[in-house]
């Protein structure tokens, strides 16, 4: 057994959808499965979720979502990050970093 | 965010609904296989694989469900559902349905019907440019009353004030056009200069009154209003320039107001044109009489309050370049109000209680439909606990309910318009004469607004009371199917009829202080006979009566021939017809009174009379001597009546009679007082200005040109109406009679604003008392309902009918009983608004209160029998074997 799974942090799995995208366009499955990988099975994304913030995404412009055919001739919804989606990324980027590191500088400090 | 995408997308879903899940169904479907998919080729068995799946994703309508919830759109499609939900519940029970509508359509447009009165005369601006630096001007009354100014007051203020921009005196003014067409009396103003000019309006076609137009002797021209331009001059342009006959000169008209000219200062007038005054103010004349109305428009930055305290320097210090005559009032000071102010004085008391009562009455009707919501609410608890059962939380029940409330309202609105359409009609009839701005009300954008705005708002009032109650509990609700549990929603639905109670009661006092004031206002002596006389108007002009024997002749010949119609018993002229608006007063100036040094007021109401005028009206004489014949000579020595008040005011304690005065103009020989009259009342019924010296018309030192005949007939005056005008045209066809009215209703509009405050108020008394006794009925039909057990055993251990029909009107009046209690406490405080409507009672007349209360119980007691009625025929055995 994989250790257990968690879910993603609220608010963060927007980040990691725009994160996931910027390396290739994909479809939903592909991105659950992608960042389930990248993070070594840590975070667990269930569909209900993730096309909710597709949906979200897509009407905020950030991404751009098309009926395409697949490798195995399947038709899929295929998500495109848009320049918006990028600007956006790079911002919630800088966000999480600083979040994160001085969440970091907390943990650290003793007494 | 992209503002468009969320509208375009949420658009396509709200239009193709279908085509936007199976979009959703595909992807998800696409999801869940490719998942499977994955788990196969990790090695699971392809049932493992989807059963895992399943188990990871859930179901897949929850899922579809999730992703449409976070939508906007989803609010719409959720909102169109409760929506026909709620249709289809209110279809199904149509006697509901159409007793909520019909109450909430009666509140509404009642309130919305009268919020189109009041917004235009009390609230919206007046349609001037900066309506609020208007201001008008008065002269000060010993009590500080306002009294029309005079030729005097305007000058001195016009020249040593800096607070306005224009300031101009005004009076009304009647001529006679004549022409190719018939005579036709028109209603106008004389102005100064700068009328237009204070208003802010100028005309729309040729020019304004300009200074040299408004000089003593000066041209003789006229501008005309819209309708008037249109009626009588075809409404071309041309007829800048042209001339006019009116009163027998040549006016030129020089313009033409603009078409939605409203003149709140005299909404009937047509036609306008120059005070011409003399700005030398000589003593005698109507420079120094107090006839005038003075409106202003204040400086940019002058309030009010700043135009008053400059106003009152300027009054208090009088300077010796604006000579004042003896009798000027300016020392004690000048009145401002703000023109909106002036006009609607005299009706905001009405119109405030009204707001007051139909607010009431508004609230009345919203409590009956929450009562009727509770009542249907109750009836439908197993249906909601089955909704719960089924997942709908408690937010989607309380929205579900307000739907229904407000779709409720909604329909309620909308045929409260149409009572609206109706009621504006119905209120411009019964307002009173003089109501300023009467053409602005209707049905506008303004009222529309506040007619959705109101049934926005009580649409959510009426639905949260039953929508807490609907959602509360409801795990009982299932379990009890028999529906036996009375509790909570009984005591609010009670606590709802106690208020309904208490308001209606508020309301029916009103009403009847009303109604007993009107009473008592009508049984008020008006100090004259009214009955069976008639009266009209005569102004004469023309170039045949430019000297004082002319017009004498003419009245003495007019009069002579109305007397010899037959019917008529009597007849007489005055210049200041009783009750009729006419106000006419002149210094009254004694030779030796014991009373007159030191009091500040010395005027009376002038009459200037035939002496006929007394048998005609019944005025009784006092003591001495009637005036006859021998004041019927103007070069006799004149001699005068006084009013009994007036008498008794200059020489308490001694005879009046023989006493001499100056009346108006100082420099003539002496007047001598030859008799005492009753008293008369000439403003209004309720107001008590008992001072007046009679003249007769042929005496009085500057002939009157326009007198009011009285006469006095047997029969039917309306009938004999055109035989008097005939008489009277049989001497001059030429000169207009106007203003023809029986004196008993002179006597009834003196009460105009009470009486139109009362009409609504009763309109309003009826409707809410019907209200309550639904409310009543209603509650207690609903208890007799639930109760229906309760009463089955009662009466199977041996209570009688009459226990059981005591048990259940016992309750009903309990409930009326407290709400009287509390209405009684607060009709005395809110009565107290009524105050200035209100004649010769107090606002807590215990006789009032008795007749209300005891109105309201006999109907509660109605409104209990039926349902008592209905308990008492329950049959313990049908009951019992029931259960």
């Amino acid at each position: 057994m994989p250790e257990p799974k968690t879910d993603v942090i609220q608010g963060t799995l927007d980040l990691l959808i725009l994160k996931t995208l910027s390396l290739e366009p994909m479809h939903g499955f592909g991105l659950a499965r992608r960042v389930e990988q990248i993070s070594r099975g840590v975070f667990k994304v269930n569909p209900g979720s993730l096309l909710t913030a597709l949906q979200r995404l897509e009407r905020a412009g950030w991404v751009d979502a098309a009926w395409r055919d697949t490798e195995n001739s399947r038709r899929a919804r295929i998500y495109t990050l848009t320049r918006a989606g990028r600007r956006e990324l790079e911002r919630q980027t800088d966000h999480w970093n600083r979040r994160a590191a001085a969440i970091a500088r907390l943990l650290r400090a003793e007494g | 965010m992209s503002i468009w995408r969320q509208l375009t997308r949420g658009l396509r879903v709200l239009t193709s609904q279908d085509a936007a899940d199976r979009d959703l169904d595909e992807e998800l479907q696409r999801y869940l296989e490719d998942a499977t998919d994955a788990h196969i080729a990790a090695g699971m068995s392809p049932d493992a694989a989807r059963r895992q799946v399943r188990m990871d994703a859930g179901s897949a309508l929850i899922v579809r469900e999730q992703v449409r919830e976070s939508a906007w759109e989803s609010i719409v499609l959720r909102s169109a559902a409760d929506l026909r939900y709620a249709a289809r519940r209110l279809r199904a029970t149509p006697s509901f349905t159409l007793v909520c509508v019909i109450t909430l359509a009666l509140g509404i447009g009642a309130t919305t019907a009268i919020f189109s009165a009041v917004n235009p005369i009390l609230f919206e601006p007046l349609p001037y440019p900066q309506a609020a630096r208007i201001a008008t001007i008065w002269d000060r009354r010993p009590d500080d009353g306002p009294l029309p100014a005079t030729f005097g007051t305007y000058r001195e203020v016009a020249e040593r004030s800096r607070s306005f921009d224009a300031l101009a005196a005004f009076k009304p003014w009647q001529p006679t056009l004549t022409g190719p067409s018939q005579a036709e009396r028109l209603d106008g103003q004389r102005v100064s200069a700068d009328y237009f000019r204070a208003i802010g309006v100028p005309p729309a076609i040729g020019r304004d009154f300009e200074r040299g137009d408004d000089v003593v002797n000066g041209p003789n021209v006229a501008i005309v209003s819209d309708g008037l331009w249109r009626r009588k001059f075809g409404g071309d342009t041309a007829a800048i320039g042209r001339t006019a006959t009116l009163n027998g000169a040549l006016f030129t008209i020089v313009g033409v107001m603009p078409p939605r000219f409203d003149n709140v200062l005299a909404p009937d007038a047509e036609i306008w044109a120059p005070l011409q005054y003399d700005r030398s103010l000589p003593t005698g004349g109507r420079e120094w009489g107090h006839h005038l109305q003075i409106v202003g428009r204040l400086r940019r930055g002058v309030s009010i309050d700043l135009a008053r305290q400059d106003l009152d320097a300027i009054a208090r210090t009088q300077v010796a370049e604006f000579r004042r005559v003896p009798w000027s009032t300016m020392a004690r000071g000048l009145t401002v109000r703000a023109l909106q102010d002036d006009v609607t004085r005299g009706v905001r008391p009405a119109l405030l209680a009204i707001v007051g009562a139909v607010v009431l009455l508004l609230a009345i009707a919203c409590v009956n439909v929450t009562n009727l919501l509770l009542a249907r609410g109750a009836q439908r608890r197993g249906e909601f606990a089955m909704r719960t059962a089924l997942g709908a939380g408690r937010s989607r029940l309380i929205r579900q309910v307000i739907t229904e409330s407000l779709l409720l309202a909604a329909a309620g609105g909308a045929a409260g318009i149409g009572v609206t359409a109706v009621g504006v009609r119905a209120l411009v009839a019964v307002s009173p004469p003089g109501l300023p701005r009467v053409t602005a009300i209707a049905v506008n954008a303004p009222v529309l607004a506040f007619a959705f705005a109101a049934t926005t708002i009580i649409g959510i009032v009426i639905g949260i009371v039953p929508a807490l109650h609907a959602s509360r509990d409801l795990h009982v609700g299932l379990q009890d199917t028999t529906a036996r549990v009375a509790g909570g929603h009984q005591l609010a639905r009670r606590t709802l009829v106690v208020a309904e109670v208490a308001l209606a009661l508020v309301l029916l006092v009103g009403a009847g202080l009303l109604l007993r004031s009107l009473r008592g206002l009508f049984a008020v002596a008006p100090g004259f006979d009214p009955h069976g006389v008639l009266s009209l108007q005569v102004q004469i002009a023309g170039p045949a009566y430019t000297d004082a024997g002319a017009i004498q002749r003419f009245f003495d010949r007019a009069r002579d021939a109305v007397r010899s119609v037959p019917g008529v018993a009597a007849a007489g002229w005055t210049s200041q017809l009783p009750l009729s608006g006419d106000f006419d007063k002149y210094g009254a100036n004694f030779e030796s009174s014991p009373t007159q040094q030191g009091d500040s007021d010395t005027s009376a109401l002038r009459y200037a009379v035939s002496p006929g005028y007394f048998e005609t009206m019944r005025i009784p004489l006092r003591r001495g001597r009637p005036l006859d014949a021998r004041e019927e000579n103007p070069r006799a020595p004149v001699s005068v009546l006084l009013s009994e008040s007036l008498a008794k005011r200059r020489f308490p304690g001694t005879d009046a009679i023989g006493q001499r005065l100056h009346l108006g103009r100082t420099d003539l020989p002496w007047y001598t007082v030859v008799g005492i009259v009753g008293d008369v009342k000439q403003t209004s019924l309720a107001l008590t200005e008992p001072e007046a010296v009679y003249v007769t018309t042929a005496q009085w030192y500057s002939p009157d040109r326009v007198l009011s005949l009285v006469v006095r007939a047997h029969g039917d005056l309306a009938a004999l109406t055109s035989s008097i005008r005939d008489a009277i045209a049989s001497v001059d066809k030429d000169q207009p009679i106007v203003r023809v009215a029986t004196l008993d209703r002179l006597v009834g509009r003196s009460a105009a604003e009470r009486r139109f405050a009362l009409v609504l108020f009763e309109a309003f008394a009826i409707v809410a008392l019907v209200l309550a006794a639904i409310g009543i009925y209603g509650v207690l039909a609903g208890s007799v309902g639930e109760r229906t057990r309760e009463i089955g055993v009662r009466s199977a251990l041996g209570a009688s009918r009459a226990d059981i029909m005591m048990l259940v009107v016992g309750q009903g009046l309990s409930l009326t009983s407290i709400g009287a209690v509390i209405g009684v406490a607060a009709a005395a405080f809110a009565s107290r608004a009524l105050t200035t409507l209100l004649f010769g009672i107090s606002p807590l007349d215990p006789t009032t209160y008795a007749l209300v209360v005891a109105t309201l119980t006999a109907v509660a007691a109605f409104a209990c029998w039926i349902p008592a009625w209905r308990a008492a025929r329950i049959d313990p055995a049908v009951t019992l074997r029931a259960e």
